[in-house]
């Protein structure tokens, strides 16, 4: 017991669970956007795939780290107007098209790298966003280490929550989003296009579920490999469930599994989790998002229209 | 009232000229024309099918017509563009709301007012606007709430205000009364009279005769997409719209008086909760006799979902008993508990609940009764027999169908609903529960379907009729039940009320001193 | 643009648009195959030769293709009733540890004294049931607390497949394994025989069709399987007609999840002999590619996977020899997949301007 309160009262530790919840904290809030609009992505797990290995593949080609980032969002933006365009214009099943997605981004990031790297037996390194301490902030204790003292790319993901919260809730754009994820007829009496407004939830949600990917390449192992996604993104829509569908709810259910994960990484260490299967621990992160969603089951907010398809006439 | 000044005035506000709309084989609109003046109230009359909504569908840019032009204050709205017709300052209410119901009020008459892109949505200015239009209009209704809280009428007031915060100058509502009890309709008129006074033009989209002679200056009739005579409503009555709206004279489905038998269901001070969307019951007590139709009149929405799915199964009771030949259901009351008693039902959504589109007529045909010999033995489908089956039920019904192993949903709405009449049928019934039987059905398919049912009451079955049509239910109806905010009223023999003071007993008078502003 | 329902969608769309869509995917295959400096055309040439260009490579390709079956046919039972199995890669790895469970005697020795058709079948019903049951827990909490199956057995396949690993690593690791996780070798006995002796494809693919067949019947002859169609086309009409919409769904996934299951204790009594963390390379995903190729159709999902086995195992050969990444396997089928369910749209609607 004792040792677990030393675990909570470091700062490091804190440091780590806002480091894990990074990329977690912009997938979501990519996909949080595409339910809003009334599409559900299954395509994230291929499209933080693809985010991390074009985001980390410029910058190993010798371009910088913000041309990474921007990269890596128009290679998710790519997917998601695939995405989007065959199930919103064709209204194809959502579950079937994001599926496939996942599993065409993944290959073709596999593929792509071994095209361009067919002689590496260990990936090679970039060097990473380095910390950005917050001038006079990043000296607070705790706080400071754990929220002043990150890489640029956490920052931003706190940005995404704030952009994604202010967009949907206070602006025309994001007020059009959320009808069309309500009831899309009522968005078509009005004259809006519903066809290009879910569209550009999918398209700029996509962008971000690829930035989250690219987090892991440039921001906390600065190097690709396969399989480094690992079901992320699964767990990001877990996170959609458990938030609500509510930006800042999401946020701390990101935050939260942050910190648990992190914790269980230095469980691991101590000397009684030395005794503990590894795997254990490594379980406990699904295990915690399934039963988030058990939690968050009865729970209302679940857009109206998500997963329904619309076509043009019809009520 | 003021049309004759109005039109002399200025020229008309809406000119429709010959549109032409078709889906498929099917001429919804043919060379329709049409115009309306300023501060008047144009009434479309016609009955289901005639082509009113595809007409204002068109108008209001929803339908790309395939003949004839509209024009909106003399200048020409281009075709498919519900944002032009917007912009021209026209407004629709449709016949199926469309509002989003996790959304405030607010936020649902917002949505599409402020630019896209544009920074704010200014909610602070758009609010104290909104309570001016409510205020001037008589239409009240909380901007904070949410629309999913409000009672249909609300609603109502809802899209209205939404057409009015976009200045609309001509509001198109589409059947506007259907849902709502003869007093709102009167709060309705009374918001539309202002509405006129104060310039706005209004086309009244209805079936009704009554309330198209109190609601309109002129009146527009439509029959089977063509426009089949145009009227002053001071030159005209009912009779002689009826006439013109259905050509020819209907076929009434003939009821002739019977002694009734003993009672096979009834439910003793039944209460259920509200779920999913549905009013739940309060206290209800229904008695379902041998070769009785009882009929079940009252607004949407007040109870008649709780109620058919009690009787057809998908609900049990949270107090009081239903009672099968004096017994009541237990625990395991079910859909399958309902067959097994002898309870045919036909539900309200034929293709939601009725049917299975993607199966076949064969398939669909056995969808009940798949358990059971001949259908199935020990766990094995017999389709031969099913198929025969199904063959018999067209030809009996009158199903017109490319055969029984076509897909469902290529057959219309009418007859759809026959293989399913034919399929509660079929089983013999002593009960049956005939949820909104006829809507949406054509003339022809209306008259055979009530033609079935009295039948079927004339044999001995005991039907429950639910309908939000009262003429249906009082033509039809050997008692009359009124149903109200989830409570039964007592059973009227036919011939013993007025529509007016049924209308009463649906708005909620007579239920009872504690409860009568509930409604 | 929107789309108009086709009333009667003519021979010319029901079958030249998948057509179109194969030739599509074949058209992205050469392509890819430039990018990565090969001869296009001869990279196709080499992955068909190498799929079916000889007797090994044929056999090969139906070793290959006898788990896609099984979980091919899972994912199709699921999804015709509508139910989102997306973890038949767990319930693989359910039955595959439970066929060694018995197959190597760590259960107990008692089993292995059983005939060697009565041992078989014991293993196959118990994977059958391991199977299943990993199946059991998202569809109660479906059913009862409605929770969406998409994500719970998508995450129930990382949880399952840690659990192997621990067991890999612990309890059931092969003392002569030189520190590998893998499991002991089954017993000779409790191995499924050949089909033909000297050709390397076991009784595993006669299983396959079996069950492919077995689904057939089930769906088609059965008051079970009109219940499954039921409830996948129309949930409300299916539950007003009386079908117990619940307990359906509780059969699906038990049918479905012991078919993936099988696929488990195929590969491992058939092919492998022990279990590693490798021995399923995402069968459990790949069925849903064979499933939705095969139109959710078991005979279909037959053809299916023998065609999506060929591309993998003349993938295969194609790198070895081409020098263009086996990936390439994996990204032709998701572009076959996204083709196809366009073009299958595309029979039931046409678009139209406006």
């Amino acid at each position: 017991m004792s040792a677990l309160a030393e675990i909570l009262m470091q700062a490091s530790f804190w440091a780590a669970a806002v480091r894990i919840a990074s990329p977690l904290i912009l997938a979501t809030m990519g996909e949080l956007i595409c339910e809003r609009a009334g599409v559900l992505n299954l395509g994230i797990e291929g499209i933080m795939v693809a985010g991390a290995f074009t985001g980390w593949f410029t910058v190993y080609l010798g371009f910088g780290l913000w041309t990474g980032v921007l990269v890596a969002l128009l290679t998710g933006m790519a997917f998601g107007l695939l995405h989007g365009t065959l199930v919103v214009p064709f209204g194809l099943s959502q579950h079937v098209v994001g599926l496939g997605i996942t599993l065409l981004a993944t290959s073709a990031a596999y593929f792509a790298y071994r095209v361009a790297l067919p002689e590496v037996t260990s990936p090679p390194r970039i060097v990473p966003f380095p910390p950005l301490p917050v001038p006079g902030l990043s000296r607070l204790p705790v706080l400071g280490e754990a929220l002043f003292s990150q890489t640029a790319l956490t920052y931003l993901a706190f940005a995404s929550v704030l952009a994604t919260s202010v967009v949907l809730f206070r602006t025309p754009l994001g007020l059009a989003l959320r009808a069309v994820g309500e009831n899309p007829a009522a968005v078509e009496a009005q004259g809006l296009p519903v066809i290009g407004l879910r569209m550009g939830a999918v398209v700029a949600g996509s962008g971000l579920m690829a930035v989250g990917g690219a987090f892991l390449t440039l921001s906390a192992f600065s190097s690709f490999f396969f399989e480094m996604v690992n079901g992320r993104g699964w767990i990001c829509i877990a996170l959609v469930v458990f938030g609500a569908w509510m930006p800042g709810k999401a946020l701390v259910g990101a935050l939260l599994f942050g910190a648990f994960d992190a914790l269980q990484i230095r469980l691991q260490q101590a000397p009684l989790g030395r005794e503990v299967p590894y795997q254990v621990f490594l379980m406990l992160p699904y295990i915690l998002s399934i039963l988030a969603l058990v939690l968050m089951s009865r729970r209302a907010g679940v857009p109206a229209a998500l997963m329904v398809p619309w076509r043009k006439g019809e009520r | 009232m003021t049309a004759g000044a109005a039109e002399a005035r200025d020229g008309p506000v809406l000119r429709l000229d010959g549109i032409t709309k078709r889906f498929g084989p099917l001429l919804a609109n043919d060379g329709i024309s049409l115009a309306l003046a300023r501060g008047e109230v144009v009434a479309l009359l016609g009955e289901n099918g005639a082509g009113k909504t595809t007409l204002m569908n068109v108008l209001f840019g929803h339908y790309t017509p395939d003949a004839g032009t509209v024009e909106v204050m003399g200048r020409a709205l281009p075709h498919g563009h519900p944002r032009a017709a917007i912009a021209a300052g026209v407004g629709m209410v449709h016949q199926h709301f469309t509002l989003a119901d996790n959304l405030t009020v607010l936020d649902n008459i917002l949505i599409g007012t402020v630019p896209l892109l544009a920074p704010r949505l200014g909610r602070a200015a758009a609010r104290a606007r909104v309570e001016a239009l409510s205020r001037d209009f008589g239409l009240a209704v909380h901007p904070d709430a949410r629309v999913g809280a409000l009672s249909v009428g609300e609603r109502q007031r809802v899209e209205i205000l939404k057409a009015l915060y976009r200045d609309a100058r001509i509001l198109i509502l589409d059947e506007p009364t259907a849902v709502l009890t003869p007093q709102e309709s009167e709060a309705l008129f009374a918001t539309l009279r202002r509405m006129v006074a104060d310039g706005l033009s209004v086309i009244f989209i209805s079936h009704k005769l009554a309330e198209v002679m109190a609601i309109a200056d002129r009146i527009v009739v439509l029959r089977q997409g063509r426009v089949a005579g145009e009227v002053a409503a001071r030159d005209t009555d009912r009779a002689r719209l009826a006439a013109m709206m259905v050509g020819a004279a209907v076929p009434e489905a003939r009821v002739a008086p019977r002694e009734a038998g003993a009672v096979l269901m009834a439910l003793e001070d039944v209460t259920a909760p509200a779920e999913g969307g549905r009013t739940g019951l309060r206290g209800v007590s229904l008695e379902l006799r041998a070769g009785r139709i009882t009929g079940i009149a009252g607004v949407s929405g007040n109870g008649q979902a709780t109620l058919a799915a009690l009787v057809g199964g998908l609900a049990r009771p949270a107090a009081g008993r239903l009672l099968l030949d004096g017994r009541a259901a237990g625990a395991d009351w079910s859909p399958r508990a309902a067959l097994a008693a002898g309870v045919a039902r036909i539900p309200e959504d034929r293709h939601g609940a009725g049917a299975v589109g993607d199966f076949t007529l064969t398939e669909n045909a056995v969808l009940e009764a798949y358990r059971d010999p001949p259908f199935s033995r020990r766990g094995w489908m017999d389709w031969r027999r099913a198929r025969a089956f199904a063959a018999g039920l067209i030809a009996d019904y009158d199903v017109r169908c490319p055969g029984p192993e076509a897909p469902m949903r290529l057959l219309s709405g009418g007859n759809m609903q026959k293989l399913i009449l034919g399929r509660a049928l079929a089983a013999r019934p002593r009960v049956i529960l005939a949820n909104q039987p006829v809507r949406g059905l054509d003339v022809g398919a209306i008259a055979y379907v009530q033609s079935r049912l009295v039948a079927a009451r004339d044999g001995g079955a005991a039907v429950l009729l639910i309908s939000e049509d009262l003429d249906e239910v009082m033509g039809l109806s050997d008692v009359i039940h009124v149903i109200s905010a989830g409570r039964l009223s007592p059973a009227f023999p036919r011939g013993t009320m007025t529509p007016a003071e049924l209308g009463l007993w649906m708005a909620g008078h007579g239920f009872g001193e504690e409860d009568a502003d509930a409604a | 643009m929107r789309l108009e329902p086709v009333a009667d969608p003519g021979l010319v769309r029901r079958i030249g648009l998948p057509a179109l869509a194969l030739v599509l995917t074949a058209l992205a295959g050469a392509g890819l195959a430039a990018i990565a400096g090969a001869d296009p055309l001869a990279t196709l040439g080499q992955i068909a030769t190498g799929a079916a260009g000889s007797r090994f490579a044929i056999l090969e390709t139906l070793n290959r293709a006898t788990p896609l079956i099984f979980t091919g046919l899972a994912v199709a039972v699921a999804f015709r009733a509508r139910l989102w199995n997306i973890g038949a890669e767990a319930q693989l790895y359910a039955g595959a540890l439970v066929t060694v469970l018995i197959g190597t005697g760590l259960a107990g020795g008692w089993a292995l004294a059983l005939p060697k058709p009565a041992l078989l079948a014991l293993m196959a019903l118990a994977a059958v049931a391991a199977g299943a049951l990993v199946l059991l827990g998202p569809v109660i909490l479906k059913t009862r607390a409605g929770v969406d199956e998409v994500v719970t057995t998508l995450l129930l396949n990382f949880v399952v497949l840690l659990f192997i690993s621990l067991l890999l690593e612990g309890p059931l690791k092969d003392p002569a394994g030189m520190g590998w996780p893998k499991s002991p070798p089954l017993d000779r006995a409790a191995r499924l025989p050949r089909i033909v002796e000297g050709l390397r494809l076991h009784w595993g693919f006669g299983l396959a069709l079996i069950a492919a067949v077995a689904v057939w019947v089930i769906q088609t002859r059965t008051t079970l399987g009109f219940e499954m169609r039921a409830v996948g086309r129309n949930a409300a009409a299916a539950r007003f007609a009386g079908m117990p919409v619940n307990r359906v769904l509780v059969r699906t996934a038990l049918l479905s999840g012991g078919l993936a299951a099988l696929a488990g204790f195929s590969e491992v009594a058939g092919l492998k002999g022990n279990l590693t963390l490798d021995l399923s390379p995402g069968y459990g995903y790949t069925g849903i590619i064979v499933a939705m190729l095969a139109l959710l159709h078991p005979l279909g999902v037959v053809v299916a996977a023998v065609f999506v086995a060929g591309v993998f195992v003349g993938a295969d050969a194609m790198s070895r020899s081409a020098g263009v990444p086996t990936y390439i396997a994996d990204l032709l089928l998701a572009t076959a997949l996204l083709f196809m369910v366009l073009a299958l749209q595309l029979t039931r609607f046409r678009v139209v301007r406006g």
